[in-house]
């Protein structure tokens, strides 16, 4: 991916360069020059890398996002991204009511599962009413239910050397599936949850259906919908293009988004 | 008291120069120049990518926006409440360096960077906000430590009398700006909008930032009860970054009108040349 943002990057640059010289706007295009600038570009991801030890260290590893009540939920919970993964493959799971949907646990696990909604509604619950923020501004308040990902991690034996949690998800967006993950501080959080429902139903395809991770002290992009495998890894290195997410190989949303 | 003509030039007198500025409120007026405007800047992308404003701890597209900039087919606008302002070319629809159309709110010239990108306008707001956070509580620290808070910003008594602040609210109207002596010091309504800002308007834009962030909400809860939920924090962000901005708008028109060469000079060297009295000069 990196291969084919990088030329446009140059593309975009030259452009303003080209606007520069025409001596329309020379400040502004100067700005994004400065904008695209390797150098810039690592300076200004050191604030990200500040923001996740900061947090980290002034934050309690269980400290709770806010739990509101019923009378709080919003009336309408918007949903975001994908509305409806695209392809037969999930039309015929969505026509089936998901009784075929598989969720495999692998990686760095002493025994890989491979769980169908059944076994996940049969496991522990927990319901918590949580505010979902999206990280272009808006937040929406909504009941969400499902087990907590430590039980299922911890049923798969998950071994000491992983480090990250990544969620694989059912929807293509353009050339790829969307993915995401975390550190083991937010999958084994206790309000982290893999849900199956919202209110009082079952998760609307909208947002997310069957399954659809709560990861409530990030932002919204990080609340991996669709989701088909949890596998446990050492390093993100070799997933996607490196960076931990669909957004973030592509558009450099940050990996770390408690922010 | 009017002085004899002559026809030689009359001898100016040298300017009373006074040490006006520390190096520190030098160094920390000319940082935040730099930083605020990058805020605003990637603030106001972060803006575009929604919007509209709410009150209360939730709030998207289906709820009530207090404040929204959208666009019709033609036109775009800016709507607070129930007024509907037009504001085609500028705010929902404007044309970009290129000459297209387009409908995001704040225009191209106005943000960082220039073309859409949610992901770097944070890069920059998020980098910046720890130059702010962090230079202002040195330059908090060094301002109670260092006097500058007991010297030069104290309000004293006989100052919060009212007569005294219509006084000066009068001069301010007249353009009367102090002279000699009295220049080197700060008068009330300066003080007043200098501690504003320092203790008030930028503590405040950092703890409403904060309060948007959904790991800050889990660590410092109190945070969300303080502004009344995640949106309205994201309100008075918003509004406390316009304050800010009617502030910067004041503060370089008293500059130009008290002479701004002397003034710039004095926040870059610390020197400040005394106005002559009126009456002293010809």
């Amino acid at each position: 991916m990196s291969e084919i943002l990088l030329p446009r990057r140059r593309l975009i640059a030259r452009a303003g360069g080209l606007v520069a010289a025409a001596g329309a706007l020379p400040l502004l295009s100067g700005c994004d020059a400065i904008n695209e600038a390797p150098v810039v570009r690592k300076i200004l991801s050191m604030g990200e890398e500040m923001n996740r030890a900061s947090q980290r260290a002034l934050m309690d590893r269980d400290a709770l996002a806010r739990e509101f009540t019923r009378a709080d939920l919003s009336p309408t919970f918007r949903s975001n991204g994908t509305k409806l993964p695209p392809g037969d493959a999930y039309a015929a799971h969505a026509a089936s009511g998901f009784a075929d949907w598989r969720v495999a646990v692998t990686g760095l696990v002493a025994r890989p599962l491979s769980l169908s909604m059944a076994d996940i509604r049969a496991m522990p619950q927990r319901t918590q009413i949580t505010r979902h923020d999206c990280v272009e501004g808006w937040s929406a308040i909504g009941q969400w239910t499902g087990p907590q990902l430590s039980r299922i991690l911890a049923a798969a034996g998950v071994r000491d050397s992983a480090r990250y949690i990544v969620f694989r998800c059912a929807d293509r967006i353009g050339d790829a599936l969307y993915y995401e993950s975390c550190d083991m501080v937010d999958a084994l959080h206790p309000q982290t949850i893999m849900a199956w429902a919202l209110g009082d139903t079952l998760l609307p395809i909208a947002n997310g259906a069957p399954l659809r991770l709560r990861i409530e002290r990030q932002l919204g992009y990080k609340h991996a919908k669709y989701v088909q495998g949890i596998e446990a890894v050492a390093s993100l290195d070799r997933i996607g293009a490196g960076k931990g997410g669909y957004w973030e190989d592509r558009i450099d949303y940050e990996w770390y988004a408690g922010i | 008291m009017a002085e004899a003509e002559t026809p030689v030039a009359p001898e100016k007198p040298e300017p009373v120069r006074v040490y006006r500025h520390r190096l520190p409120v030098r160094i920390w007026h000319w940082l935040n120049a730099v930083t605020l405007l990058i805020l605003l800047m990637s603030g106001l992308m972060i803006f575009n990518a929604h919007p509209r404003l709410y009150w209360g701890q939730y709030g998207a597209n289906p709820d009530y926006a207090w404040l929204a900039v959208g666009s019709t087919p033609k036109t775009g606008f800016l709507r607070i409440g129930e007024t509907r302002i037009e504001t085609t070319g500028v705010l929902g629809r404007w044309t970009d360096g290129q000459g297209a159309e387009q409908t995001w709110a704040f225009p191209g010239w106005a943000t960082i960077p220039t073309t859409y990108s949610l992901a770097d306008g944070r890069r920059w707001h998020f980098l910046f906000a720890w130059v702010l956070a962090i230079s202002l509580t040195l330059y908090m620290l060094w301002s109670l430590l260092g006097g500058h808070l007991k010297k030069d910003l104290h309000v004293r008594r006989a100052e919060w009398a009212p007569r005294h602040i219509w006084q000066d609210v009068k001069d301010h109207a007249r353009l009367r700006f102090p002279r000699g002596e009295a220049a080197a010091r700060y008068h009330i309504l300066q003080k007043l909008s200098y501690i504003g800002v320092i203790f008030v308007l930028l503590p405040l834009m950092i703890a409403t930032g904060l309060t948007m962030s959904p790991g800050m909400n889990a660590s410092a809860p109190w945070l969300l009860d303080l502004f009344g939920g995640r949106q309205s924090a994201r309100s008075i962000h918003f509004l406390a970054a316009w304050t800010l901005v009617a502030f910067f708008v004041v503060h370089i028109a008293m500059v130009l009108l008290a002479g701004p060469v002397n003034e710039v000079r004095s926040m870059v060297t610390g020197w400040f040349r005394l106005p002559r009295e009126r009456g002293a000069d010809a």
